[in-house]
């Protein structure tokens, strides 16, 4: 060995600045571009996706739209498009469902799940930068990238089912489409990815955390639609027999001299025989409750209406940007504690 | 300066304690080896040192009163784990971009310099290099962050000789040259010979000797004598008894100038001999200050 010697070391400061996080930047770039690349490739292809067939969907609503006389029967074919595109509104329903879980799963469990099951770890966290300022310098980048990224593509998938809704496709507020637009689709995205750091921090290895990520993001991922939703501001309660445009029906039932008699239709389907008994030659369900009226009934429905879908877009939104933050702060808690 | 200090230092996982009341003091500007079997404590103590494991009990100070962990130890500790983590997946010019990024100091000239006259590409994917590359690689990446300490666990175990030698031979010329202490564990006894000036050892958590290596030395002695009389010597304490046929050697702890019975001879001890003998006596020490000296009554062993 030659006599290759170190350069003298300046004298330490009596108090050590942190280091700058732009040193960071780097870092988590060089060690994170290919996920961030796949992650690109998937939501790209998706995006092209989304582009080409709704543009075939948008000429079909503008021919439907267009049409004259509007009640012909020439008409009545064209305006059969949504039957049509059902498929591909589903298909791509399942496909925008999909990305934020498996975003959770690539980008986000492998960060410290790699480090400990290859070892780095001890690498890593031995730097002058510090651990979890470097767990911090990891995920927060990484976190805003894949909010952005989807963000970006809710943009187009608001554009995608646009004519689905103008075409009385059903309600916004729908469990399986609401949360694939607007400003919830990035919030779920940034949840599943603080779901995936976590789950890598706890468990340790990466393909285990990234099966542990998609089952818990599904799983919260049900939460809202089959139960919380409904209770984010307290639902209108109507006893006209209509409810208006595009409202989300949440429970209908009916009464008799202000006592509760039997639940509607629409949520159990059981009480079909009472009704049949009433009204024998049941009318299509517009009319059902006129019939029941005529019998002292009073029919209740529980609606939320569609011009709550921002307000729920940004309640939903709020917690899920507040739960992501508690994940990824019990995450870089977790580092900071963890025993090696 | 003490480099590393410990106090009733303990580190428990689940029920079992890996390291317990280990209280000692290593200074600076030594080349200390932490020697011990397997399972004896020694990367616990370690990783308690460089704060990447919590103490369970006790404390431990690093670089004369910081705190183990601190932004100042961390600044001021290099540490190449065992099996030398490296990111297998970078290149060897980006692990060097990579620790200079997350470290306030870094010398990349030096690194350079000691990587081109090791023959290391630094276009080679890390994890293309070889064992004993990948080993010098982590320990010049450790040592251009100009450490003032330098902590190495079981760094040349995977190691094929000439890939040691001059492993250890880098470890001791930045010793020597920079000023840099030195912490590295091993059970190559025979490496440690060459290469450590301050000696800690331990077994099943526990530490049982520490000291420099030249008055560990000057305070031991071989005494070797007939077997049937090594019982009736009591002069000073006696670490080990190891017999063979009719003889039978006493590692005492006694110098040069202490009396030596009629019928025995007394040698010098070799520091491999010495911490061999400590090794299979689990109950005896040889800790610094009279109020933690413990002498057990060795055991007998014969060969």
């Amino acid at each position: 060995m030659t006599a290759l010697t170190l350069t003298a070391r300046p004298e330490d400061d009596a108090r050590l600045r942190p280091m700058p996080w732009r040193r960071m930047a780097w870092v988590t770039w060089r060690q994170h571009r290919i996920a961030l690349a796949g992650m690109v490739v998937v939501l790209g292809g998706l995006a092209v996706y989304l582009w080409r067939t709704g543009l075939g969907i948008r000429q079909a609503w503008a021919a439907d739209v267009a049409c004259r006389p509007a009640n012909s029967a020439a008409c009545g074919q064209i305006g059969l498009f949504l039957t049509r595109y059902v498929p591909t509104e589903v298909t791509a329903g399942i496909l925008l469902t999909l990305a934020p879980a498996l975003l959770g799963a690539f980008v986000g469990a492998p960060v410290l799940a790699r480090e400990l099951e290859t070892g780095t770890f001890r690498y890593a966290w031995t730097q002058g930068f510090g651990r979890w300022r470097w767990a911090l310098g990891k995920l927060v980048p990484l976190a805003i990238a894949v909010a952005a990224a989807t963000g970006a593509l809710s943009v187009l998938s608001w554009w995608f089912f646009q004519p689905f809704f103008a075409d009385n496709f059903g309600t916004p507020l729908a469990p399986a489409l609401f949360d694939l637009r607007g400003v919830v689709y990035a919030a779920w995205t940034l949840a599943a990815f603080a779901i995936g750091a976590l789950a890598g921090m706890v468990i340790r290895r990466v393909v285990p955390a990234m099966a542990a990520t998609l089952a818990a993001y599904f799983g919260l991922a049900l939460l809202p639609g089959l139960w919380l939703r409904q209770h984010y501001l307290p639902p209108i309660l109507t006893t006209s027999n209509t409810v208006p445009n595009f409202a989300w029906t949440i429970s209908q039932w009916y009464t008799k001299g202000g006592k509760f008699a039997f639940a509607g239709v629409q949520k159990s389907g059981t009480n079909a025989g009472i009704e049949q008994y009433w009204c024998p030659n049941a009318p299509p369900s517009e009319t059902l409750g006129q019939c029941l009226s005529q019998h002292g009934y009073t029919q209740w429905t529980a609606y939320q209406p569609v011009t709550r879908f921002w307000p729920f877009q940004w309640i939903e939104a709020s917690w899920l940007v507040a739960l992501s933050v508690l994940l990824v702060a019990a995450t870089i808690w977790l580092v900071r504690r963890r025993a090696a | 300066m003490n480099i590393i200090e410990t106090s009733v230092l303990g580190k428990r996982y689940g029920t079992t304690w890996a390291l317990r009341e280990c209280t000692l003091t290593i200074p600076a500007r030594h080349v200390a080896a932490l020697v011990g079997p397997n399972g004896a404590g020694k990367t616990t103590l370690l990783n308690l040192a460089v704060g990447l494991a919590e103490p369970s009990a006790g404390s431990v100070t690093v670089l004369g009163g910081h705190p183990a962990g601190s932004p100042a130890a961390l600044d001021g500790i290099a540490f190449v784990a065992q099996d030398t983590p490296l990111y297998k997946n970078l290149s060897v010019a980006e692990m060097l971009h990579l620790t200079r990024n997350l470290n306030r100091l870094f010398d990349r000239d030096y690194a350079k310099a000691r990587l081109a006259e090791l023959g290391i590409p630094l276009k080679r994917q890390a994890g293309r290099l070889s064992g004993g590359q990948q080993a010098q690689l982590a320990l010049t990446l450790a040592l251009a962050r100009r450490p003032r300490l330098l902590v190495l666990d079981e760094p040349v175990a995977m190691l094929d000789p000439i890939a040691r030698h001059d492993f250890m031979a880098t470890v001791l010329t930045a010793a020597a040259d920079d000023g840099v202490s030195v912490v590295l564990s091993s059970h190559a006894l025979a490496e440690l010979e060459r290469v450590a000036d301050y000696l800690i050892l331990m077994s099943r958590g526990r530490v049982q000797v520490v000291g420099e290596v030249d008055d560990l030395l000057a305070s031991h002695r071989v005494l070797t004598g007939p077997a049937a009389e090594a019982g009736n010597y009591t002069e000073r304490p006696v670490v080990h008894v190891r017999r063979a046929e009719a003889q039978a050697h006493l590692m005492v702890r006694a110098t040069a100038d202490d009396p030596v019975p009629p019928g025995w001879e007394s040698h010098p001890v070799g520091l491999e001999e010495l911490a061999l003998a400590y090794l299979r006596e689990s109950g005896a020490a040889a800790l610094p200050g009279p109020s933690r000296a413990r002498h057990a009554r060795p055991s007998e062993v014969t060969r």
